[in-house]
């Protein structure tokens, strides 16, 4: 693949792959973990429990986790692609399904498929500026983006995190924060809508992070993942910047019955989020992106 | 298009050449044996029957379950069976049901979960597909089947439910010698005679007052069973007159999409006739039902009471309900404009983008079965007014 985007407007996200069995059927994996984040937030970590080999997955796909009779819903992954030995996923209890998900013990055995979808290719950036841009629950598909360039470091240029949430008591991973604020390499802006408590911290949306540069006005590449109102004032931002929309990829998030184009719940235009998207180039949905309820 | 081995060759076949295709004549007798050989050759043979006033796929035990002597009217919001010409036998053209409900059930088990001491097991169920045997398939149906496949086959996912179903599926087309009111076919270049894809091809053609059949086969499997059936041979005055029935009913078509209408709709993804149309829509997903290549789906778990026993379920769904877009926070197409919008754009032009193919046939049964008459034909045709009047 083509790594440069200098010489072009740059390389389409690689298409998603699979191995070939029924994409329908779920895999038993074993929770090894449950991390509770926040008040509303959980990490659980899993391994494969038929003898199967782990799931390899790329930065900003996601699997569709199966609770025992309840139901399945699709979950990025938010763990290390190179660390293939555990599959995280991080995510709010906010439906069925996810209540039921927060309350499995340790042991017991929840469903998986995939991985489904395209991926943050943050390969592409290699030799540039890169910024992740990450609103609320938006930092646990990016995490793994994040990892993987920091894990090749030297291969990127300046690399910049911006990250809003609404309230102190809602910001994502922490301490991780903390550690890569604590590195020389990394600059790490941090946003609350509204302060609470004792927060000395910046007051404000991300967006008006975006302002504070940081990286280059024309050859950077941006992730960015969050709400969808989020992520369309950030682009803006970024327009105003100097930045191209085929510099810019966006993680899509649509109801999901199949995660392989079947059900086609996830349509967004000619778009199947679920094997054409969640990850895209910004130019390539730019015109569905202002209409409205499409 | 999708490679399918083993399958119905019809297109090989015809790009063999006309001069290898084999035809015959055969009356009502020919008929028979032609179900009757099927059966042999250990199909189950599925073609129209009279059920609630309609006429849809049924199981044939003979060739005397075949409804003579009926026609239907159809118009929007309007369908009713009406007794005929005693002497025709297929002059009635598509009911509500087509032959999705065959080779994509209405609702199917994808698994069953068991809980045990560490968890649980889930088991695939294993498919019983009878052989079947599909006996006239109209040619927009047969459009609708090709269209079903490239779906479920002929992406980087293959639906394996759909596969083993499929697989093998023997099609005795019958090419319309008369057309509905609600019939577009011909604007869609799907019919009124099949261009290939099928086993053998039936023509009705009533020749000195007596009613029989132009039989055409169309694979290399159909050779045999056509060479076994009572029959004449098919003279140049009965292919013609086979060639005068189809084109008569093609003329007889007073519907039509507007050319060129997938680039219509996606220029105006954001016209007002949205609104206008989704004030009239009910949001009742019949057309979604009805329609031959809608397959969008749902899954529903279920577990025994005793929580012992788990299962899923996929069914058909429409993007007509609510639920349909709900992601966290509500539903993305909460309007019956964005809906119906979703519905005609998909069907008419992002389906060209997915999958290389209109997803519309022009069979006309959205319009038929649609209860407030909404017409897929008028709707495109208001659209490219509106543009005009700009």
């Amino acid at each position: 693949m083509d790594t440069s985007l200098a010489a072009d407007p740059g390389p389409e996200i690689p298409p998603a792959r699979w191995s070939g069995v029924d994409p329908m059927m779920p895999r038993p994996f074993t929770v090894k973990r449950v991390r509770k984040e926040l008040a509303d937030t959980f990490t659980l970590e899993l391994e494969p429990a038929d003898g199967g080999g782990p799931i390899r997955f790329q930065p900003g796909q996601f699997n569709m986790l199966y609770a025992y009779g309840v139901g399945e819903v699709p979950i990025s992954i938010s763990s290390d692609p190179d660390d293939p030995s555990v599959v995280a996923h991080t995510t709010r209890f906010v439906g069925s399904v996810t209540e039921a998900l927060v309350h499995t013990r340790i042991g017991s055995l929840i469903g998986v498929r995939g991985p489904f979808g395209t991926h943050w290719p943050v390969e592409i950036a290699q030799g540039e500026d890169v910024a992740f841009i990450a609103g609320g629950i938006g930092l646990a598909p990016l995490r793994p983006a994040i990892y993987r360039v920091l894990s090749e470091r030297q291969k990127y240029g300046n690399v910049v995190i911006f990250y809003g949430a609404r309230t102190p008591e809602d910001l994502l991973f922490r301490k991780e924060l903390q550690s890569w604020r604590s590195r020389f390499d990394i600059n790490v802006h941090v946003t609350v809508d509204r302060a609470t408590g004792r927060w000395n911290g910046r007051v404000g949306f991300v967006t008006q992070l975006i302002r504070g540069g940081g990286f280059d006005r024309h050859s950077s590449v941006a992730f960015i993942c969050g709400p969808e109102l989020m992520m369309r004032y950030s682009i803006q931002k970024l327009q105003e910047h100097g930045l191209g929309n085929d510099r810019i990829f966006i993680s899509m998030e649509r109801n999901m019955k199949c995660a392989v184009g079947f059900c086609g719940h996830c349509q967004l235009g000619s778009q199947f989020v679920c094997k054409d998207g969640p990850v895209y180039r910004f130019d390539n949905i730019e015109d569905y992106f202002s209409i409205w309820e499409l | 298009m999708v490679s399918r081995k083993g399958k119905t060759n019809g297109d090989a076949a015809a790009a063999a050449g006309a001069g290898t295709m084999e035809r015959a004549v055969i009356d009502r007798d020919g008929l028979d044996a032609l179900i009757a050989a099927l059966q042999d050759d250990g199909y189950q043979v599925t073609g129209p029957a009279v059920r609630d006033g309609a006429i849809v796929p049924g199981r044939l035990a003979t060739g005397a379950d075949l409804p003579m002597g009926w026609t239907d009217s159809q118009s929007g919001g309007h369908y009713r069976l009406e007794q005929g010409d005693p002497d025709r036998m297929f002059d009635y053209v598509v009911g509500p049901q087509s032959w999705k409900a065959s080779l994509y059930p209405a609702e199917q088990l994808l698994f069953t979960a068991r809980r045990g001491e560490h968890g649980f097991t889930v088991d695939e169920p294993r498919i019983d597909a009878p052989r079947l045997a599909f006996f006239g398939v109209r040619p927009c149906d047969l459009a609708a089947i090709r269209t079903l496949d490239t779906v479920f086959e002929g992406g980087p996912f293959t639906d394996t439910r759909y596969q083993v179903r499929r697989e093998g599926v023997f099609i005795v087309a019958v090419n319309c010698a008369r057309s509905a009111d609600t019939c577009f076919c011909a604007s869609m270049g799907t019919g009124p005679k099949a261009a290939g894809g099928y086993d053998l091809a039936l023509t009705e053609i009533t020749a000195e007052g007596r009613t029989r059949f132009l039989i055409e086969a169309g694979s290399e499997r159909a050779r045999p069973i056509l060479a076994n059936l009572p029959q004449q041979p098919a003279g140049a005055k009965d292919v013609e007159a086979a060639e005068t029935a189809v084109a008569k009913a093609a003329k007889a078509q007073t519907r039509a999409m507007v050319p060129e209408v997938e680039a219509l709709l996606k220029r105006n993804l954001e016209s007002p006739h949205w609104d206008q149309v989704g004030k009239r829509c009910l949001n009742c997903s019949n057309c979604t039902l009805v329609c031959p290549t809608c397959f969008c789906s749902t899954v529903e778990d279920r577990t025994s009471l005793d929580g012992h026993e788990a299962e899923r379920r996929r069914r058909w769904d429409s993007c007509f309900t609510m639920d349909f877009s709900y992601v966290h926070g509500g539903s993305i197409r909460r309007e019956s404009s964005s809906r119906y919008r979703q519905w005609m754009t998909h069907k008419l032009a992002t389906w060209h983008d997915q999958f290389g193919m209109s997803g519309c046939v022009g069979c006309g049964r959205c319009i038929a079965w649609c209860p407030v008459g909404i017409d897929i034909t008028e709707e495109a045709r208001a659209i490219a007014d509106s543009e005009g009047r700009k």
